[in-house]
């Protein structure tokens, strides 16, 4: 009755390319393996002395984050100057939202800028999905983490990595630890694992982190984490925001490290060479020890700089993919 | 004035009544089906040649946003809404600012809705003061002043005790108390907590947030014995909790909002904020559910729970928009559909949104019987037309329903023998 409910028609142009980066959820495994390879030729560049190409020169990017985030922001605007973008950054959540502006009333302002893309940071799930809906044709959309429910770049970093380290996704186990509940890191990770053929994905956590059903998007459900770790090829741990301890959720910090915690004691459970990840920013002695976050079986620091080549990768594929429509869009005929 | 509609399906189920016949109307009651009453001489005749000729509708559930949010929409619009989808007695929720929860404003609600005279206006009271769910509001000075029912909306009644002389001085008074059930701390989401929620990330509204208070609602009927309907249910559990407190003896009764008869939580899908309604549209199971229980007659009413909002409501992300579906004008056709779908036979779907839902309010209306008020409906019942909202009377075009091609629609529509629309 309502064919049109596919949120992931909006974000591909007519010809199957990205025009927005909302999701990874309903992506082909080609798109991933493309937005992989391109990152892949981006990494290397932060080590040379000249760090920029001009893929994006004379373009305008506006990261347009209504909820606060030095690490995720740090990275896009990176991102953007290394392709050679004006780069406008807005924390939106202590303007104008708060003089009472609407949502659609920012994007039209800055829509009158002549933006040629909206970063997104937003607390409501949906949210870039919205914005994308409401833009004019020619802007691209990158989602950069709304609410609970996709963080696309975290988990394309991520792959990533894991691509670099271990080669290839089909053999191996994985395990997402922690709050899966509220995460949008978990549910974008778990698509693309699944897109890109992992073996087994696992989520381990109490009911309380866990939503509904989660076993419906693929996954094998744990909630004790010696038995979830067992045997698995990669560890991705997920952060738990402190306020989550007081609102009924867990009954404290050291029980959760206890249960939940990644210690040397409970990694002996995983394969000999499993690795250990984490989206930052860590909480020591909560969700992680500091021998671990710190060890060789750390790839911590590899996902940040790993993030800066990914959304290099989205920004520009996305960018031609505005390009390919709009282009589409004017040599089409005109409709009777 | 006589009126005479000639060569209707007339379907009646008060009477159990469905054939083609002539209806005669006299000074606004009806005077006569069949057989034309002893001299009898028509002023005007409407031709109903191939339509169904059925009741005005009854409407359990509108927000009609006066006083408080005229931007949303008033009085005389959702009242030609209403008239525009057959619909001659409405229930105004008390939600409005300020609340009904004095006489004045439910004189106000019926005075404005009288001088529209497009469609009758029966106010809910506020249960408790405020809605605030800590005194009692004064019922009785309230149903004096035309208060038909009462009702918390879906504010909370956190203390049970308050709940419990709540319905104790309903009771005592004999007047009927309308629950939204909801527990407010289960319902903090936006959406059915299960698979669609868990993909979307949206914040999900279990099943328990309606089952434990329908559950916590039913054990103090039982205790106090006072009448109780349940607004707008949900859930399959819901319907099976209160068709057994029927057959316990409980005078209890429930209604269902239509778009809960046809949509899933999986239609959220696409984050279409038009889709974010509370209570939310719930899995397939309830869905079928619901459908069984009121094949099996254990549910008395369709509603169309109208909540028209402006259209900035609805622009912004789905948990960030206001939820409710505008639905006066598509009650009827949207209704229909479980007719198309076999799931009922079209008299007692007219025993749904006429005859029945009179009697959860003890009115008297929902009638064609020779001397009642000439309530009509008149529609066509092939005629296919697009809601949308260059055509909405409303104050509201928040539907997913916009854009698609329903069936039946409203030709005629008569309150107190007057007409009050006409396609």
């Amino acid at each position: 009755m309502f064919e049109h409910n596919d949120p992931n028609r909006i974000q591909l142009n007519s010809n199957g390319q990205l025009r927005h980066f909302l999701t990874t959820e309903g992506l082909s495994r080609e798109l991933l393996t493309e937005i992989l390879d391109t990152a892949d030729s981006f990494v290397d560049m932060g080590a040379k002395q000249i760090k920029k190409v001009p893929l994006l020169r004379g373009r305008t990017v506006v990261n347009l984050f209504f909820e606060a985030s030095t690490r995720t922001l740090s990275t896009f605007e990176l991102a953007a100057k290394r392709l050679s973008a004006d780069v406008l950054n807005l924390n939106i959540s202590t303007s104008s939202t708060s003089k009472g502006e609407t949502l659609k009333d920012t994007l039209m302002t800055l829509e009158a800028m002549h933006s040629d893309m909206f970063v997104v940071r937003h607390a409501d799930s949906g949210a870039a999905h919205f914005i994308a809906s409401q833009v004019t044709p020619h802007v691209a959309v990158i989602n950069a983490g709304d609410g609970r429910h996709a963080h696309p770049t975290q988990a394309m970093l991520d792959m990533l990595t894991i691509r670099r380290h271990k080669g290839s996704f089909e053999p191996l186990t994985f395990a997402i630890v922690g709050d899966i509940l509220h995460s949008r890191v978990a549910r974008s990770q778990i698509h693309a694992l699944r897109t890109l053929g992992a073996s087994e994905i696992r989520v381990i956590a109490p009911k309380t982190l866990l939503p509904r059903h989660i076993e419906a998007m693929g996954v094998k459900v744990f909630t004790d984490m010696r038995q979830g770790l067992k045997d698995v090829d990669v560890i991705m741990m997920l952060r738990l925001q402190k306020e989550r301890m007081t609102s009924a959720l867990l009954p404290s910090e050291s029980e959760f490290y206890k249960l939940y915690g990644m210690t040397t004691e409970k990694l002996a459970y995983a394969r000999p060479d499993a690795v250990v990840m984490h989206p930052g920013p860590i909480n020591r002695g909560v969700e992680i020890e500091s021998a671990i976050a710190d060890g060789p079986r750390s790839l911590i620091l590899d996902q940040v700089t790993n993030g800066i080549a990914v959304r290099m990768a989205v920004m520009s594929m996305a960018m031609s993919g505005q390009m390919v429509e709009k282009q589409l869009q004017q040599s089409a005929p005109a409709a009777n | 004035m006589n009126i005479k509609i000639a060569g209707g399906r007339v379907i009646d189920p008060s009477q159990s009544l469905d054939k083609i016949c002539d209806l005669y109307i006299s000074n606004g009651v009806i005077a006569a089906l069949g057989d034309a009453p002893a001299g009898f001489v028509p002023d005007s005749i409407l031709d109903a040649t191939g339509q169904v000729v059925c009741p005005g509708l009854i409407d359990l559930c509108a927000h009609l946003r006066e006083p408080g949010a005229t931007h949303k929409g008033s009085i005389a619009q959702e009242s030609q809404a209403a008239a525009a989808g057959g619909i001659t007695t409405l229930v105004a929720m008390p939600t409005t600012s300020p609340i009904v929860d004095t006489p004045a404003v439910a004189q106000l609600i019926q005075d404005k809705a009288r001088a529209a005279g497009k469609t009758r206006v029966l106010p809910i009271g506020a249960l408790t003061q405020g809605l605030a769910g800590e005194q009692l509001s004064p019922m009785h000075a309230l149903a004096s002043s035309g208060c038909i029912a009462f009702t918390n909306s879906r504010r909370p009644i956190r203390s049970s005790l308050v709940l419990m002389r709540c319905l104790e001085y309903a009771a005592t008074h004999d007047l009927l108390v309308l629950f939204q059930a909801q527990d407010a701390e289960l319902a903090t989401g936006c959406m059915h907590d299960d698979t669609t929620s868990t993909r979307l990330g949206l914040a999900g509204i279990p099943e328990a947030a309606e089952t434990v208070e329908v559950a916590r609602c039913l054990m103090l009927v039982e205790q106090t014995g006072a009448r109780a309907h349940f607004g707008q249910i949900s859930c399959e559990r819901s319907a099976r909790m209160i068709m057994e407190a029927r057959e316990r003896g409980l005078k209890v009764s429930a209604d269902i909002a239509v778009h809960h008869l046809l949509l899933s939580d999986s239609n959220v899908n696409g984050f279409d904020s038009n889709f974010h309604v509370i209570p939310p549209l719930r899995s397939q199971l309830d869905r079928a559910g619901l459908r069984q229980a009121l094949l099996a007659d254990g549910i008395q009413a369709i509603c169309s729970d109208h909540q028209p909002h402006d259209p900035i409501a609805k622009q912004a992300p789905f948990a960030a928009t206001e939820p409710g579906i505008a639905g006066l004008e598509t009650l009827l056709s949207l209704s229909l559909m479980l007719v198309e779908q076999d799931l009922l036979e079209l008299p007692q779907l007219i025993a749904k949104l006429t005859w029945e839902p009179a009697q959860v309010l003890g009115i008297e209306a929902g009638t064609l019987a020779t001397g009642a008020r000439a309530d009509i409906c008149v529609f066509d019942p092939a005629a296919r037309w697009t809601p949308s909202a260059a055509n909405t009377r409303s104050g509201g075009a928040n539907s997913p329903f916009m854009g698609m091609e329903l069936r039946g629609q409203v030709t005629h529509t008569l309150l107190g023998g007057t007409s009050v629309f006409q396609r």
